[in-house]
């Protein structure tokens, strides 16, 4: 088998995916494509199994079940594997024929590198835009580095969440290169030979410039509409026409377009003709509707890639899919949702949970109270839907940073990244450091100490009282699973005491390197790409910060719902006295007006089942390394409210999903462990902020472990060991 | 003996069918041995009860193995079911046996001819020779690993 060829003399029949062998095919039949070396599936075979990648897969996607992965989860294995083809060199014999066949065939001309997977664009499915291809490459070693990328991207987050929404194995794909001359187009698009939606009609988009800006949404294109019977354009649909990609130095850049451009459509009437009857004729070589990317220079037509229309409401871009392809948000959207965060959101929420901590819920009457309940409720979920459309997508912010910085430096660490957005002044932080000075206090004053510890009253102590009540008045209002957290002056002041102590807690690892990293991440781009380098850097912080922000303010009024429904509920105990459990919403609200005894499901009753023969125990559950560090100790296992005030310095904090709301305990720990998976949520990122180990994705983590359990954290390897025999305590 | 599935969630499920595969579907197993200081493995036919509480093989009676045995009846039992592949390291699973063994008592001779002869057919004429020693190791625990890295400890009631 050749590691790679000219596409003229590629068998179509061989394993070189869907877009090499349509290209080859047009070759064949004399239609002008780019000329163009193909990478067999078989060459990233032997370089996967070569530099023992393919057992790095095996690993990464094998931990657990792929369906269990949250997307957080399959960001985090993305990363790790694109890191590991970018930090993996080209075993020596094939860097040599690559670089040879690439230097002969292109003799120094510029190229797109492009993957053809072998699953893509076969009659059912449609990987377009899931795996990436790089457009406007020089110099060989550059060349072969973005081969290695394009394999990568076999394992992007979009390939994997797609291929598992389809219930594609992903241990069956791989991935066959098109190392492609480029053609730089005066102006490009797409065409469908039938608009899906419109069986009748064909489509046509076109921009000036390369394709890319209309494939990543970046530039408008204008739209013909044609009628398939009759050969003729019936209606165009004009761009507000501003810019293109036009190829860089290396890559592409976006520019505004000239005076002349901004009035003209990037293709006359007779041009679209051409473009459509050049579809027409692909068609009809491949006895299917295509949808056909193409690009003119003056006199010529190439087509850059065809494949055939495969679902009905393909152009629909409601589909599965193009959720996916949003997370790939372009720093102008992620601008564009800060703004929303920074300047609605968070304002909005401090001042609707302001103004429902402001009213005085015991002196509204039953009815009344039943309003506001509801009024809260709607409020939450207005504010939920908001997260869930700007603040999640905005998270990928710190992704990208993450990508973009892996890709110019190459560092062995993947995460290396993180400590550029560390120490960024988030607003837990802030919360936890005054939790710390008033320890500070507690420590220097034995007087006040005593008082705490015999739960006296604290009144005399004005300074401090003034700071606890202020405390209180900040962050006591939070919800934590639907409850209020339940702040006192006691509670806080003995949490307070505990941070007086000293803690495992020191601050962002790496944080003396910040500053180093951050100057050679700028250096590492050309001085006109500067700019936006640092622009990427901001928006990632800005990222970082709000992910963790943005929960401890919906918090607030989440708080105040609770608060509501509490008084609800004191009500209902004042008329029929204590409760067996908690009633939800509906049931509050239905006893409060019917004036009867609140429904009140019974908890589970533990049973007394046939002794099992076998009776398991875990002993190592593992998770992703999510923080590095190692870290003995007691493990305490927060399920409740309640659970966090008995939190003792040292233990290692345990629980299914860490809420923002209640990381003040965090610089207590010793460690972190969370049944959530990813390395950016907030477990995560506030371990991190402390410089604690941490591990999350632990299945079943708040379950298997117990408190009082011994546990061993291992931040590097993303192992938990449950058990005696591990190693000594912290301490 | 019953026994009760899915005392403790997904993950001990999970191990748990493993393990019994593996008990069921694999022909050998690697036993260790404790000769003075010195620990000793071999490949050993074996097959298990269906409590798992019991896994009987048998050796003749002028190895090293079962002269450790003699003199210290603890052993361990690895079966595992690898593939020697690098798919291994996200299907594979392994488990180890700790326990004691004891030769047969005859009160066990008609499980363990029904039991190991199910299994390994070809190795009638060895067990049942004059120098053959038939045994049974006392599961009190077993260790099952799966995915590389995730471990459960089984206790096996009395």
């Amino acid at each position: 088998m050749s590691w790679i060829l000219p596409l003229d003399e590629v068998d179509p029949s061989a394993e070189i995916g869907g877009k090499a062998r349509v290209l080859a095919l047009l070759k064949r039949k004399k239609i002008t494509v780019p000329d163009a070396l193909c990478l067999p599936a078989g060459t990233y075979r032997f370089f996967i199994g070569r530099t023992g990648l393919d057992q790095q897969v095996f690993m990464e996607l094998g931990k657990k079940d792929f369906a269990d992965m949250r997307w957080e989860e399959i960001w985090d294995i993305s990363l790790r594997l694109r890191n590991g083809f970018i930090n993996r060199p080209l075993p020596e014999e094939l860097n040599d024929l690559l670089g040879e066949a690439v230097e002969g065939f292109f003799k120094g001309r510029p190229v797109s590198v492009r993957s053809s997977a072998l699953a893509e664009d076969t009659a059912l499915t449609s990987f377009a835009g899931m795996h990436d291809s790089f457009v406007n490459l020089s110099g060989t070693r550059n060349i072969l580095k973005h081969i290695k990328l394009v394999w990568a991207s076999l394992w992007s987050d979009r390939a994997l969440l797609y291929r598992r929404e389809l219930g594609l194995d992903p241990f069956q794909s791989a991935m066959a290169v098109v190392v492609q001359e480029m053609v730089v187009g005066r102006c490009s698009g797409v065409a469908f030979s039938m608009n899906p939606l419109k069986p009748a009609q064909a489509s046509i988009e076109a921009v000036y410039g390369l394709n890319q800006g209309l494939v990543d949404g970046s530039v408008e294109p204008d739209h013909w509409e044609l009628s398939r019977e009759e050969g003729e354009i019936i209606e165009h649909l004009p761009a507000r026409r501003r810019n293109a990609l036009r190829p860089g130095v290396q890559g592409v850049m976006d520019r505004p377009l000239a005076e002349k451009e901004r009035r003209r459509p990037p293709l006359s009437p007779p041009e679209v003709m051409g473009v459509y009857l050049l579809s027409r004729r692909l068609e009809k070589i491949f006895g299917r509707p295509q949808d056909m990317e193409w690009t003119i220079v003056p006199g010529e037509t190439f087509v850059l890639q065809s494949r055939a229309i495969t679902t009905l409401d393909q152009a629909g871009g409601n589909d599965e899919r193009s959720r996916y392809l949003g997370w790939r948000r372009n720093l102008e959207s992620l601008k564009q949702l800060r703004r929303s965060i920074e300047e609605e959101i968070i304002p909005g929420l401090e001042r609707e949970a302001r103004e429902m901590a402001a009213m005085d819920l015991g002196r509204l009457p039953d009815k009344k109270l039943i309003a506001e309940i509801r009024r809260r409720q709607e409020a939450v979920g207005r504010w939920v839907e908001a997260y869930w459309q700007d603040c999640i997508p905005f998270a990928h912010g710190m992704r990208l940073l993450g990508q973009v910085y892996n890709d110019h430096l190459e560092p062995r660490d993947p995460y290396e990244f993180m400590t550029l957005l560390s120490g960024a002044g988030l607003e837990s932080i802030n919360r936890n450091r005054r939790l710390r000075e008033m320890g500070e206090m507690i420590s220097a004053e034995p007087a006040l100490a005593g008082a705490i510890e015999e739960e006296r009253d604290l009144d005399r102590f004005e300074d401090f009282v003034v700071r606890v009540d202020d405390f209180i008045s900040l962050y006591g209002g939070a919800a934590l699973g639907g409850r209020e957290i339940g702040l006192t002056r006691q509670r806080v002041a003995g949490l307070a005491a505990r941070f007086g102590q000293g803690t495992a807690a020191h601050g962002p690892a790496g944080l003396q390197d910040k500053d180093r990293l951050e100057e050679s991440f700028l250096a590492s781009f050309a001085p006109d790409r500067r700019a936006e380098a640092e622009e990427l850097l901001e928006i990632a912080r800005a990222s970082y910060r709000l992910r963790d922000d943005d929960n401890i303010y919906l918090g607030r009024v989440e708080g105040q719902l609770a608060r509501a429904m509490d008084e609800g509920i004191r009500r209902l105990e004042a008329s029929w006295g204590p409760l067996a459990g908690k009633p939800g919403l509906e049931e509050v609200i239905e006893a409060l007006s019917s004036r009867k005894p609140p429904l009140v499901k019974p908890g589970p009753i533990a049973g007394e089942g046939p002794k099992p023969a076998l009776r398991p125990r875990a002993r190592q559950i593992q998770g992703q390394p999510a923080g590095p560090g190692l870290a003995v100790g007691r493990a305490r296992v927060i399920n409740r409210p309640e659970d966090l005030f008995d939190f003792q310095n040292g233990e290692v904090l345990v629980c299914d999903a860490i809420d923002p709301n209640m990381t003040f305990i965090v610089p207590l720990a010793a460690a972190v462990v969370e049944r959530r998976g990813g390395m950016l949520i907030h477990g995560a990122i506030i371990a991190r902020e402390h410089g604690l180990p941490c591990v999350t994705g632990v299945p079943e983590a708040a379950s298997l472990i117990k408190t009082g359990d011994r546990v061993t954290v291992d931040g590097y390897l993303g192992l938990v060991t449950i058990g005696s025999d591990s190693l000594p305590e912290n301490k | 003996m019953g026994l009760k599935a899915n005392p403790q969630g997904r993950q001990a499920e999970e191990l748990e069918k493993h393990l019994r595969e593996m008990l069921a579907g694999q022909l050998f197993a690697v036993l260790s041995t404790v000769g003075g200081e010195q620990p000793y493995a071999n490949l050993v036919g074996f097959a298990a009860s269906p409590d798992l509480s019991r896994i009987y093989f048998a050796t003749s009676r002028s190895t090293r193995k079962f002269s450790n045995l003699e003199r210290n009846p603890k052993a361990s039992l690895l079966v595992d079911n690898r593939s020697n592949r690098a798919a291994d390291l996200r299907r594979a699973a392994a488990a180890t046996a700790l326990g004691e063994v004891e030769e047969l008592d005859p009160s066990q001779e008609s499980e363990f001819k029904e039991l190991y002869l199910a299994k390994q057919p070809h190795l009638e004429d060895f067990v049942f020779s004059p120098n053959t020693a038939r045994l049974c190791l006392w599961v009190k625990v077993y260790y099952v690993v799966s995915r590389f890295q995730n471990v459960f400890e089984f206790k096996v009631s009395a």
